[in-house]
């Protein structure tokens, strides 16, 4: 399969794990990317705070290149706010006529032109888990990523905005937890898996994103944990880098490693951690890496319990993937 | 909430929803539920919550409204954006709201502005953006202190571990982008 590819500023340097990591599984999948070429930053969530007709028409910059260029008519984005951004052009500018008018003059004087709906806009995991699919996931695994306790971690932007036709439930999503089921790992239950990491309000008001890292850091040790699987660079800089931060803003001391659900993948597809940029997260993922057996573990217990007569008549989980 | 009719000049109110692209329309149908200021994780932190700025907006209390501090910090987690039962992009209307509140000179929490402003000054000059590197550029243009502090904590981890950029990366075609951004801006004013 082929998809034009729009890595977005951060997998150039600071997310480069993730990209090194979906590099390297794309070839185990059989995908083909073909990155958009001179492609410029989305704007993320700034550009659009200060002016709103240069923050569409940088972003539809991106989908005329790609459209352009022809790779392929789906356009990938393995970063969250990047995914958002180029989905949301896309979407309002088909919708509104006064924006879309603009947007094509603005275009028309760097000698480019967009046609909205041209392109179909998908984040990195709707293609693995949708495209591709689980089966095809499992019948990958070399190497099953038995023991190994994975809170999967969604964010905001790739399952919300539910309107413009998500693949996942905007609340509740599950196609990470279960690509992470089919590599061997342990998901646990991660309420707070779609919660706001507080983006760039590690800049902006330090104490308001301590508090939602604290949030998000805490429910996953008291699910025991091992480490955080993510989907997106700015969720992964904030739980990794500031963890330090929380750790010294709330006297508590949580060492959960934030790795990108790719590189995850990638191990368990049996290729060498070091293809895949493990060493260059803050909080070391090896300790937690080192957990992993051979052996399957054995089935939670938590199934049996919902047989008690005495418990309360509450639903039960439903079998997923 | 009212539906205007009359011929007036527009308030406020219709500003939002004429700058705000996708369903703002929709704002004439506020219940005034409060499912938004219920789902809003930095709600503590802003002065009104989204609710009360709808409601306010609709009492024509434009000077509070645009200086309040609650658009600034919306954290874009779009949780009040699926759950509002009337369908208001709510979301975007706060990117409305902090865009008129800049083009009006309003502003309370003067961070955010100012961080927003150095990442598209960034942009516009190379096309891309490096976070790390922009938020130290920010840091030491409005906060040295705040920039020391970054540089010796977190900058470091990063920059041992090569996540972090000394300088940043450039599109080859930056005349393309900033003739289309350059028409961009004389098309669509200051918001």
């Amino acid at each position: 399969m082929k998809y034009s590819y729009y890595p977005g500023c951060s997998l150039e340097k600071n997310a480069r794990s993730y990209h090194v990591s979906t590099m390297a599984i794309a070839k185990s999948l059989g995908i083909e990317f073909v990155e958009v070429e001179d492609w410029n930053c989305c704007g993320a969530t700034e550009y659009i705070s200060i002016e709103k007709v240069p923050a569409y028409a940088l972003v539809t910059r991106n989908l005329a290149l790609a459209a352009e260029q022809n790779g392929s008519t789906n356009l990938v984005a393995p970063c969250s706010a990047c995914y958002l951004n180029l989905k949301k052009a896309d979407h309002y500018l088909g919708e509104n006529v006064d924006l879309r008018q603009k947007i094509d003059l603005a275009l028309e004087a760097g000698g480019l032109s967009y046609q909205p709906g041209s392109l179909n806009v998908q984040h990195l995991l709707e293609i693995i888990a949708v495209d591709i699919g689980y089966e095809e996931i499992e019948a990958q695994v070399k190497r099953p990523l038995f023991n190994l306790r994975v809170a999967p971690y969604y964010g905001c932007l790739v399952p919300r905005p539910a309107a413009m036709g998500s693949f996942d439930d905007p609340e509740h999503p599950t196609s990470l937890d279960n690509i992470l089921k089919r590599l061997g790992a342990t998901v646990i239950d991660f309420p707070l898996k779609a919660q706001c990491c507080g983006g760039h309000m590690t800049q902006i008001s330090e104490e308001t994103a301590l508090e939602l890292l604290r949030r998000l850091l805490k429910n996953a040790a008291d699910y025991k944990a091992d480490m955080i699987a993510t989907l997106c660079p700015m969720c992964q800089l904030n739980l990794d880098a500031y963890q330090d931060a929380v750790n010294a803003h709330f006297g508590t001391d949580y060492k959960i490693p934030i790795v990108y659900f790719t590189q995850l993948m990638g191990l368990a597809f049996g290729l060498p951690a070091d293809e895949l940029g493990f060493g260059s997260e803050i909080v070391s993922a090896r300790p937690a890496l080192e957990k992993i057996t051979l052996e399957e573990p054995k089935p939670a217990r938590t199934r049996e319990r919902g047989k008690k007569k005495t418990d309360l008549p509450l639903p039960t989980r439903p079998e997923e993937g | 909430m009212t539906h205007t009719v009359t011929s007036r000049p527009p308030t406020l109110f219709d500003n939002v929803i004429a700058e705000t692209p996708g369903k703002a329309l929709n704002l004439h149908a506020c219940l005034q539920c409060g499912t938004c200021a219920g789902s809003c994780p930095s709600g503590p932190d802003m002065d009104h919550s989204p609710r009360a700025i709808f409601a306010m907006l609709d009492a024509g209390m434009d000077d509070e409204v645009l200086n309040s501090n609650t658009p600034w910090f919306c954290v874009s987690c779009y949780y009040c954006m699926v759950r509002c039962p009337q369908e208001i992009p709510i979301t975007d209307i706060m990117y409305t709201l902090k865009r008129l509140a800049i083009k009006e000179g309003y502003y309370q929490e003067d961070k955010a502005p100012e961080f927003s402003e150095t990442f598209c000054d960034f942009v516009e000059h190379n096309g891309r953006s490096f976070e790390l590197g922009i938020a130290m550029r920010y840091h030491l243009r409005y906060h040295p202190l705040g920039a020391f502090k970054m540089a010796a904590g977190m900058g470091l981890h990063l920059f041992r571990k090569g996540r972090m950029d000394l300088t940043p990366s450039r599109i080859k075609n930056v005349s393309q982008l900033k003739s289309i951004l350059n028409k961009a801006k004389e098309l669509g004013g200051a918001a």
